[in-house]
């Protein structure tokens, strides 16, 4: 049964429905159900959760493991805020906000794949320059460090940074709803780009790399080129989820690059789910959502919290939430049985 | 025309080989890891539209000479010349795209994808998405793998892996086809299929199958290479290899003591 090419009997396929159609509703509902201090927390968890989608990405489709998808995020946030404190109106900003963390993505990418860097010294490699970036950053403080009219202004982090704006005019700011609709919008937009992908002959062979590096290449496809153009993406992804998360509260300063940041978005994607792309926003949401309750008491450290919640899954759901209520949902309700394999779902199946 | 040109194209007729350039040619192609020598020198050849069988026993060089013909290693010294053209520093993938399939030792497939994407992703690298599922399903019959299409590969049984793995090689349709081992870990029925399906493949392809299987390269050799501590011991047909002392001695002798 299928329509359209889309098959109407796969649970994947009206999982994707589902998401969509709850994503729409907040996205008009948002701004009428929260009040204006969550709507700003909610803005921020749409902005990390597009960051999640670009992990997800990358590391459960394309078998990337970076450990400084933070890096990109931050690199968004910068290049935003820099950018936006020399030109004053946002649209190129955004846009830079986007193509400098891509750009920056291809470079680093391009040294690690054509290196042919093994899977764990990329995770090494990633979390390095994004250490060098956190020191880096904190000792811009000087006045010496400035780009354009824009002082870095070190481990302080720039504050007041100018929100976006209608494009062409800099003086017409986003309201608050008006970010979280362009947030939300984003997100959607990643979301669904990212499913394309996925389905389309580029994400399959993303997937097919990730299973068997050398079959890929014995069946004549350039994996380091390919493995390049993923970790692009979810650079330039994690990028846009940078600009706007600046814009949640205005601010950005150097822990963007700590490894505190860097190692919750690996346990998002862990928690949610490896090979799916709404594990990883639930699991980034989930966390975040906690870490806010923890912050309220003083009773015990987040991170103690945390590292127990990820010992935990690592022993009794090593796949995550997603694939674990999927396998769950398989066994009990067999007509959501996929009889199409999926493109993330493979992993789980075999083992 | 070198001598080993000629040479093969004077062994057992094929039909298609006369005055030809050489589907492949080594020259001096060596290996070394460490102070092993594991592919010595070897000077091979073969014509278009053989089906070659290199034997030789475990630790011969046979596998570590397919892994240089498609450079998952880098050759220490020599070259490989595929139909006249030098690719010795050509990348695995641009060896691939330029006609070489290779079916490795263990298989090498997509163990999380079903065994129809596994397919889907070698065909639609040549073909359209249209052209593609059309290949796929041709692929999948031919290998007597429709009843299999959505299953898991990482679950199906070895021999039903080797034949995903042969048919994402044949859905590029190169014009060499390394096979090594293919009917290791066969039942007795598909070791005859594979034979069929080897011969059926030969009448498009040339080929250089690696066997132990002396029964399965008997029945599909006309040539056949024989390997010996790195380098190329004797060339020559089955039947005067069974007769020839030293090739006994070093490979067959053990084969029957065992």
């Amino acid at each position: 049964m299928t329509v359209l090419g889309v098959n109407l009997r796969n649970w994947e396929t009206w999982g994707t429905i589902l998401v969509g159609i709850a994503m729409v509703v907040l996205l008009f509902a948002g701004p009428h159900i929260f009040d204006l201090f969550l709507l700003f927390k909610v803005t921020l968890f749409v902005a990390m959760a597009i960051l999640a989608l670009s992990m997800g990405f990358i590391w459960g489709y394309g078998g990337i493991l970076c450990f400084g998808q933070s890096a990109f995020y931050g690199l968004g946030a910068y290049t935003y805020a820099i950018a936006v404190g020399n030109i004053g109106e946002s649209t190129a900003p955004f846009l830079l906000a986007i193509v400098v963390p891509g750009a920056f993505a291809a470079l680093l990418g391009y040294f690690v794949f054509y290196g042919r860097l093994s899977d764990v010294y990329l995770a090494v490699v990633t979390l390095a320059v994004t250490l060098i970036l956190y020191n880096f950053m904190r000792s811009t403080a000087g006045e010496e460090y400035v780009i354009g009219a824009q002082r870095l202004m070190g481990f302080n982090g720039i504050s007041s940074i100018q929100p976006i704006n209608w494009p062409g005019d800099g003086s017409a700011w986003l309201l608050p709803d008006e970010i979280f609709h362009l947030a939300m919008f984003c997100l959607i937009a990643c979301y669904f780009g990212l499913k394309l992908l996925n389905r389309s002959h580029f994400g399959r062979v993303a997937v097919a790399i990730r299973e068997n590096e050398l079959r890929a290449e014995l069946l004549g496809y350039d994996v380091r080129l390919h493995k390049l153009q993923t970790f692009t993406i979810g650079g330039a992804m994690a990028g846009l989820a940078g600009c706007l998360g600046v814009n949640f509260n205005s601010f950005v300063n150097p822990d963007v690059f700590a490894l505190n940041f860097a190692a919750e978005i690996i346990m998002w994607t862990l928690i949610g789910g490896l090979g799916t792309l709404v594990g990883p926003m639930i699991g980034c949401i989930g966390l975040l959502m906690l870490k806010f309750e923890i912050g309220q008491q003083q009773i015990t450290n987040t991170y103690l919290i945390f590292g127990g919640i990820i010992m935990l899954f690592v022993l009794l759901v090593p796949a995550g939430l997603l694939p674990t209520a999927r396998q769950l949902g398989e066994r009990y309700l067999p007509m959501l049985r996929a009889d199409g394999a999926g493109d993330g779902r493979g992993r789980e199946a075999a083992q | 025309m070198t001598d080993a040109a000629t040479e093969t194209t004077s062994g057992t007729a094929t039909g298609q080989t006369a005055g030809a350039v050489p589907i492949l040619e080594t020259h001096g192609l060596t290996m070394r890891f460490g102070g092993v020598v594991a592919v010595d020198d070897v000077d091979f050849s073969m014509a278009e539209g053989e089906l070659r069988c290199l034997i030789g026993p475990n630790g011969a060089g046979k596998s570590t000479f397919f892994k240089c013909l498609t450079h998952q290693y880098k050759a220490s010294a020599g070259r490989v010349r595929f139909r006249g053209t030098d690719i010795t520093g050509s990348h695995t993938y641009q060896i691939a795209r330029r006609g070489i399939g290779i079916k490795t030792q263990v298989p090498s497939v997509f163990d999380g994808l079903s065994v129809h994407e596994n397919i889907w992703v070698a065909a639609r690298r040549h073909h359209g998405r249209r052209e593609a599922n059309r290949i796929v399903d041709e692929i999948l019959e031919r290998l007597r793998l429709e009843g299999h299409a959505r299953r898991v590969v990482g679950q199906l049984a070895h021999g039903e892996r080797q034949r995903v793995e042969l048919g994402t090689v044949l859905t590029g349709e190169p014009e060499l086809i390394l096979l090594d081992e293919p009917t290791a870990g066969m039942t007795h029925e598909e070791v005859n299929q594979t034979t069929d399906l080897i011969r059926e493949i030969n009448r498009t392809t040339s080929l250089i199958v690696v066997e132990h299987d002396m029964q399965f390269i008997k029945a599909i050799a006309e040539r056949v290479t024989v390997f010996h501590q790195g380098a190329i011991l004797i060339e020559d047909t089955m039947a005067n290899l069974e007769k020839n002392q030293q090739v006994r001695d070093i490979y067959l002798g053990k084969q029957h003591a065992a």
